[in-house]
């Protein structure tokens, strides 16, 4: 009588946040899911002909712009993922070592957070430029000749490093953010215990920091696939509405940004079902990996 | 072998320039294969100490020998000790054989010769049958004894336990104790060991250093120190139930707490503060030291008497006197006391007179 009355009131409690759900996450996974599943949807009139199974996938499946989507967000997500978690990691050990200038440090390394990604992603785009940038003033310093990394007619290659690296460095913030505050959580006698045991630097790190942190690293690991996934502004901060350097248009483009391009014309009889497409297939990718990622973090992660 | 520390003294600065010296000036000399104590209450530098001996902490002055090598310099990685810390710090993620191991790997033993090392060690301190577990499935006093034997499995020339047995309860207490000196003897190592609870203190160690405040009270055989301590301040700190403390004075050659006279005591005329052991009072037929017992405890052989003290009616005193007299509440006794049960302290300095 009692649980009955208290499940009550629970529901009731949270209603307000599940009609906002329901509106807003709910209703709209429902509507791609019917999206594609209809053929050459009209989004002025809402009329379709008819059901099919197959056919979206199968056109985005085979189309060219979505094809050079996955590949980029796959290259980004595999390479900018790991790489910037492990920078991260070193950072934090890093910035949790020094005792001087440990505050100052940790704002610089977290500004990047606090900063409007588009803004960020100009001021990289620039330092970048063939010409003034600091990039290729810094190889010249090896002399190494400048490269054209995101001017007019630079090469996809050229154009990724830059993208990746950018968005390593702007993800870094987080991260270094969640990982400094697991490492001031760790027990300071581990590491005096190790001391005295002899223990060298690079096996306290990889015996000790790690594992301790590895609820951290794993937290951090999944979110960061999911957000790489989801890869968009960066782009955009990068490159503009072109989605690539000048003259090869749409080189950088990501699969979420291949959704935004088919809203863009909604007006095209199927459009909104290509994007409910890519959308479901790029949720599913991000599934498999989450779940991969939780299988791995059962054996490895220590609680 | 043996372990000097020579004036060794830490004070540690805060931000706001505050210093506390928290070790001061210690000179005492740690024989070798001998489990000492270190013994003081809460916050009176034993731990600092200690991990000055490990080298985790550097001393503001003053040196530390073992043997005839100056081991002040010295890293704590290289100096050879075995350190079981409080809350024992063993690594939750690792099982028990992978604590015990990790010092032997980091000097590259090895892996078979580990195995078999990190074996003997545990069946040692009576965990063998436990390697695979992890520390959040042992209890408290097994979780020690692997702390134990991962200090011990990379022959250190010295163990040092800092408050080993303080998170275990009263029971395990006794028996871990008793376990401590069995593995120290067994070992030959030189162990020092650091409590607050002088009766866990003077039942292990072969000798004791009573500290307070950073400073060293009195060093010596734990017997020795509770018959013959040099102050008040160990006085009161060495014994369950702690030592009967008096208002008195000395007159004429005799020792007087109010009128009773108490015994003969040879020093000058003056006021003086007497501590009297409570199994140091006799009941006897005649004698100026009349008391009415207020409440008794028996317990086994021994009664314990509580007694309204004579310098101050609220407070009481208490005495422990052999069961066969029969006691009750409510009797009025006379005592003796025996001159050996007697410190009598000067009453400003608390030094004996
Ligand atoms: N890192 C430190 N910084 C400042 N003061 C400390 C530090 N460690 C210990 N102290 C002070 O030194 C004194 C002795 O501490 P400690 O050796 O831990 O005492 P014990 O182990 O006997 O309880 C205490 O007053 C304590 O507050
Ligand atoms: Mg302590």
């Amino acid at each position: 009588m009692l649980e009955d009355q208290s499940n009550v009131k629970a529901w009731f409690y949270l209603l307000p946040a599940l009609i906002l759900l329901g509106i807003f996450i709910f209703y709209p996974i429902v509507n791609a899911v019917f999206l594609v599943f209809v053929d050459n949807y009209n989004y002025q009139t809402g009329t379709y002909d008819g059901f099919t199974l197959l056919d979206n996938f199968r056109y985005v499946l085979s189309d060219n712009n979505f094809r050079m989507a996955m590949l980029n967000t796959m290259l980004i997500t595999f390479v900018s993922v790991p790489l910037s978690v492990i920078i991260a990691l070193l950072i934090s050990v890093w910035l949790n070592a020094i005792k001087r200038m440990q505050g100052f440090f940790q704002t610089v390394f977290f500004l990047p957070y606090v900063t409007n990604a588009i803004a960020i992603g100009m001021a990289f785009a620039f330092m970048f430029n063939r010409r003034y940038g600091l990039i290729n003033w810094f190889i010249g310093l090896f002399g190494i000749e400048p490269v054209n990394w995101v001017g007019m007619g630079a090469s996809w290659g050229n154009a990724m490093i830059a993208l990746i690296i950018y968005i390593t460095w702007l993800t870094l913030a987080f991260k270094i953010l969640v990982f400094l505050s697991g490492l001031q959580g760790i027990d300071k006698q581990y590491y005096e215990a190790a001391r005295v045991d002899s223990a060298s630097k690079s096996r306290v790190f990889l015996k000790i920091t790690v594992p301790l942190l590895s609820p951290m690293i794993m937290y951090i690991t999944v979110t960061s696939f999911i957000g790489a996934f989801k890869t968009y502004t960066e782009v955009i901060g990068m490159f503009g509405e072109r989605l690539g350097p000048p003259g090869n248009d749409r080189a950088m483009i990501t699969v979420v940004a291949l959704v935004y391009r088919a809203l863009d014309r909604s007006g095209v009889p199927g459009a909104l079902s290509e994007a409910a497409a890519a959308s479901l297939i790029l949720f599913a990718i991000t599934l498999v990996f989450t779940f991969i990622n939780m299988q791995v973090s059962k054996k490895r992660v220590h609680y | 072998m043996e372990i000097t520390l020579e004036n060794l003294t830490k004070v540690f600065q805060s931000k706001k320039e505050e210093e506390t010296v928290a070790v001061d000036n210690l000179d005492i000399t740690i024989p070798s294969g001998k489990l000492f104590g270190l013994l003081g209450p809460s916050g009176c530098g034993k731990s600092t100490t200690l991990y000055m001996i490990s080298g985790l902490l550097r001393p503001t002055t003053g040196k530390i020998w073992f043997g005839n090598e100056d081991v002040t310099p010295v890293p704590p990685e290289e100096r050879g000790i075995g350190l079981v810390f409080q809350n024992y710090a063993l690594y939750p993620h690792m099982t028990v054989r992978q604590n015990i191991m990790f010092p032997l790997e980091n000097v590259k033993m090895d892996k078979q010769e580990g195995l078999e090392k990190a074996q003997e060690i545990a069946d040692l301190v009576g965990i063998g049958h436990l390697m695979n577990r992890k520390p959040k499935q042992l209890s408290g006093g097994q979780q020690q004894r692997v702390a134990i034997a991962r200090a011990l499995v990379k022959s250190p020339r010295v163990l040092l336990l800092d408050e080993p047995l303080s998170n275990l309860d009263a029971r395990l207490r006794l028996q871990t104790r008793e376990e401590i000196k069995r593995i120290q003897r067994e070992t030959g190592i030189t162990t020092i060991f650091v409590t607050h609870d002088q009766e866990e203190a003077m039942s292990i160690s072969d000798e004791i250093v009573v500290l307070r405040e950073g400073v060293t009270q009195q060093v010596g055989v734990p017997q020795k120190v509770y018959d013959n301590p040099n102050n008040l301040f160990v006085a009161k700190f060495l014994g369950t139930p702690p030592i009967n403390v008096f208002d008195g004075r000395v007159e004429n050659g005799k020792l007087y707490i109010g009128d009773a006279d108490i015994a003969n005591y040879d020093a000058p005329d003056q006021e003086v503060t007497i501590g009297i052991r409570p199994e140091g009072f006799k009941i006897v037929e005649r004698s100026s030291f009349k008391v009415d017992v207020d409440l008794v405890e028996t317990i086994g052989r021994d009664t314990t008497l509580i007694i309204p003290h004579p310098n101050d009616e609220t407070q009481s005193f208490r005495a422990i006197v052999d069961s066969e007299y029969g006691v009750q509440p409510g009797d009025k006794l006379k005592f003796n006391v025996k001159p050996s049960k007697i410190h009598v302290f000067n009453k400003e300095t608390g030094e004996l007179v």
